[in-house]
């Protein structure tokens, strides 16, 4: 073994019953290095990670750290050998602050020690305004922004010197600035020497960041080097990165309905004190494309719930002219409006078929059997893991899970909330291809909520713009760059 | 904001406890009864509020805890009367309660949610059966007199539920807001993070289970020392759990000091209500439901939320 090595990891193999989830897998990182892991959705990325944290038990290899090993190890003792994991879904304390949440972190394991000394205030402090957290020190994490949520989970796992930091996923739903700003942090991290891990699909962002890149395809190693020969490579580029997405965005004078079928006029929604939504009003005719962009926490997902009927609101919402304050969520979703939820909302212990089954409930037996067959044709992991809890599915496949279950509904208005979460970019594109299809053969409404504004344009026909509750901005895709993104994003 | 608020709620809770330790001099020894097995019953829901409040552990069946060490202090105390000091036998029942607290902590390592609750619902029934299929040993269906009390004075007797609840609430709470409470509460929310954040999640929860045992334990000892009989009715069965249960969810949850609350409040009413007969369980059930209903967090969080507008 080379003494520069900090972590070495030979023959790593994971199984899941008859699945192998992870496959003879072998790579090292060096002290101050950045070591990108990339591949498809369901190929074995957070596996190996879990592997190495202790969460998941290897099947077979070794995990060298520093010279020891730590396979199989439970994860608090690898946590106290200098491992820090960054989890992607946050679950912080809800009634401690954002400091104290920072504190559990920095607590001794022991049971003899009631109380923690004194300088664990000082510390957790310094590590707060180390993340840029030290606006919000006192409050609660309910009433924080997804990026300062990330910023506490990335906090937390700093907070005991790890050497070696495995981040899984640190972009996903973040905004281009946001992303930057992540980035320095992560960057900060080599120069103190410590070993990194890095999972994103953010191929750009990774690219920018990472010393070395390896890609994994169905569990193993598929590619390694530096991240322009990675992404160059022909086998990557078929199983990850998939073409560019184009299309065309059609003018609004060619919708020949008069009266748009979705008419928000004037809708406001606060949160006890915090407005979320001010006198938003947006329209969508029939067969129309249109994205709502804005940075996390304009009120996107606030305006998406108020449709659906999830938020009490003011103003007005109407649907083929009629007003939805009367109904319930279950009978405006009956009506055809349908919502894919960014935060996914599955049946964890259900399997997906099951998930998929209770979205074409209402159908008639023949047109669900083949909206399913379509479905599964269009993302063919989903056929792999039919049978699989969706508790247990990777992030992106829950996704589109997430997504196929809403299409499955046959929905008249599809809204898409932060579709792009968690999917690789080969997904994208056959999102993308998916979308097209329906735009062409059925008269179906999409209203796309996004911040990948790369994602969010191509699909529209036309664009909002939403900042700080209101909407700041519309027009078409076209005029998106020159007018509005400077300003907005 | 909240310290503000904790002092205040700890000199509330200082004056009553005052007017409590004074109440002999005026009240009827009847009040007095009926108070000394509130303390009591406050005990058993502030342990519970331990497991499930902070370490996330649902818990249906607190009088297999409760009733373990009721029952061993009884009957060692009837089989050994007057050879084993009463206090012996007390310490004997508190630590029966700590070997089943760590045989029911086995299951939960493993299972969670429903599952572990199940285990802790046949617990008590397999408890249940035990007494009665050994009654020669533990007076079955009938009921265990023991030889022995600790006073026959009610002033004394409400003292020392009185204090033994102070001490004990003192102890749980103090661990509630120690680190341990928060580890436990990490825990709780996110087992695989907490052990990701370096924290023996096994071992913090093995010693929630032990600390509520015990105080469960001590106090159903305790408890049969002063009423001077056991019997499945008032420390096994499941409905004792439930009231138990819905003492502490009625107080607030994870406070404990609202357990104590709940349960000082569930007697209360329980025998306020006793002239209407058949009528007393539900309109207390229905009150409690509407609190629960209406205020997730207890009577607590009534507090709260008043301190708040
Ligand atoms: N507990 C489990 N039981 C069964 N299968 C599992 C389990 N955990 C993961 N898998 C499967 O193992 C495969 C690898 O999952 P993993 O989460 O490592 O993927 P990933 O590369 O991180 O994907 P993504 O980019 O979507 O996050 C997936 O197909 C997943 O369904
Ligand atoms: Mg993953």
């Amino acid at each position: 073994m080379r003494s520069d090595v900090m972590l070495d990891v030979t023959g790593l193999t994971k199984r899941f019953g008859g699945l192998v989830a992870v496959r003879d897998l072998s790579f090292s990182i060096r002290p101050g290095e950045i070591l990108g892991l990339i591949g498809p959705n369901g190929s074995g990325k957070s596996t190996a990670m879990k592997l190495i944290m202790g969460v998941e038990r290897p099947t077979a290899g070794t995990i060298l750290l520093d010279g020891e090993n730590i396979a199989g190890l439970p994860s608090h003792k690898v946590a106290r050998k200098g491992v820090g994991l960054v989890f992607q879904h946050s679950r912080p304390l809800h009634r401690q602050t954002v400091l104290e949440n920072i504190k559990v972190a920095l607590l001794p394991d022991s049971l003899l020690r009631l109380f923690a000394d004194p300088h664990v205030d000082g510390q957790a402090r310094a590590i707060a305004e180390r993340v840029g957290l030290g606006k919000v020190m006192e409050r609660k994490p309910p009433t924080l922004p997804f990026a300062d949520l990330r910023r506490l989970e990335l906090a937390k796992a700093i907070a005991r010197h790890p050497k070696l930091v495995l981040v899984d996923e640190p972009f996903a739903g973040l905004t281009a600035s946001e992303t930057r700003e992540f980035s320095e942090l992560i960057r900060g991290f080599r120069e103190e020497g410590r070993a990194v891990l890095l999972v994103d699909h953010n191929v750009k962002s990774v690219s920018a960041l990472v010393d070395r890149v390896l890609a994994m395809y169905l569990g193993e190693r598929i590619a390694e080097g530096s991240a322009a020969q990675v992404m160059a490579d022909p086998t990557v580029r078929k199983v990850y990165l998939g073409g560019a997405i184009t299309t065309v965005a059609r003018p609004e004078s060619s919708f020949k309905d008069v009266t748009p079928v979705l008419q928000v006029d004037n809708v406001s929604v606060s949160y006890g004190k915090a407005q979320a939504l001010q006198g938003a009003s947006i329209h969508v005719h029939e067969g129309e494309f249109v994205s709502v962009v804005g940075l996390n926490g304009a009120g996107k997902t606030t305006l998406f719930n108020a449709i659906s009927g999830l938020v009490p609101y003011a103003g007005e919402i109407r649907w083929e002219g009629k007003p939805l304050k009367a109904l319930s969520p279950a009978a405006i979703a009956r009506t055809g409006l349908v919502q894919c939820p960014e935060t996914r909302e599955l049946f964890g212990d259900m399997s997906v078929r099951e998930n998929l089954d209770l979205g074409g409930h209402f159908l008639p037996p023949k047109e669900r059997e083949e909206r399913l067959e379509w479905l599964l044709e269009l993302f063919p992991i989903l056929r792999a893991r039919r049978a699989q809890m969706s508790r247990t599915l990777s992030g992106g496949e829950q996704q589109m899970l997430a997504i196929a279950r809403a299409l499955m509904m046959k929905p008249r208005l599809l809204i898409l909330d932060e579709p792009t979460l968690g999917l690789a970019p080969v997904i994208l594109e056959t999102l993308s291809k998916a979308l097209e299809k329906l735009r062409a053969t059925t008269p179906i409404s999409v209203l796309l909520g996004e911040q990948n504004v790369t994602f969010a344009l191509p699909h529209a026909d036309r664009v909002y713009v939403l900042d700080h509750a209101r909407i700041a901005w519309e027009g078409p895709p076209g005029r998106f760059e020159a007018e509005a993104a400077a300003t907005y994003l | 904001m909240r310290s503000l608020f904790s002092t205040r709620l700890f000199w509330l809770t200082v004056a009553v406890l005052v007017g409590a330790a004074v109440l002999p001099q005026f009240a009827s020894g009847y009040v007095l009864g009926l108070l000394t097995v509130a303390y009591f019953t406050a005990v058993f829901a502030m342990s519970w509020d331990l497991l499930f409040g902070f370490a996330g552990e649902v818990n249906f069946g607190p009088t297999f805890l409760i009733g373990l060490g009721a029952y061993t202090a009884g009957i060692l105390d009837q089989q050994f009367s007057p050879g084993l000091s009463i206090w012996i036998c007390i310490i004997a029942g508190a630590l029966a309660a700590v070997i089943g607290g760590v045989v029911l902590a086995l299951p939960a390592l493993r299972v969670s949610g429903p599952y572990f609750g199940l285990t802790t619902l046949v617990a008590v029934l397999m408890l249940q059966n035990f007494v009665v299929v050994f009654a020669d040993l533990t007076g079955g269906e009938i009921g265990l007199s023991v030889p022995d009390v600790i006073t026959i004075d009610q002033k004394a007797n409400y003292w020392i539920a009185l204090g033994f609840m102070v001490v004990s609430g003192a102890i749980l709470f103090g661990l509630s807001r120690s680190s341990i409470g928060l580890i436990l509460q990490a825990s709780g929310q996110d087992k695989v993070q907490a052990g990701a954040l370096g924290f023996n999640v096994a071992k913090h929860k093995l010693a929630a289970f032990i600390v509520s045992a015990f105080f469960s334990g001590l106090a159903g000892a305790l408890m049969v020392f002063y009423m001077g009989t056991a019997s499945v009715g008032t420390f096994i069965d499941v409905s004792v759990g439930v009231q138990v249960i819905i003492a502490a969810v009625l107080g607030g949850r994870r406070t404990v000091l609202g357990a104590a609350i709940g349960a000082v409040f569930l007697i209360g009413m329980g025998e306020i209500l006793r002239p209407l007969g058949e009528l007393a369980t539900p309109i207390v059930s229905v009150v409690a439901l509407a609190v629960v209903l209406f205020f997730p967090n207890g009577f607590l969080g009534m507090l709260r939320g008043e301190a708040r507008s």
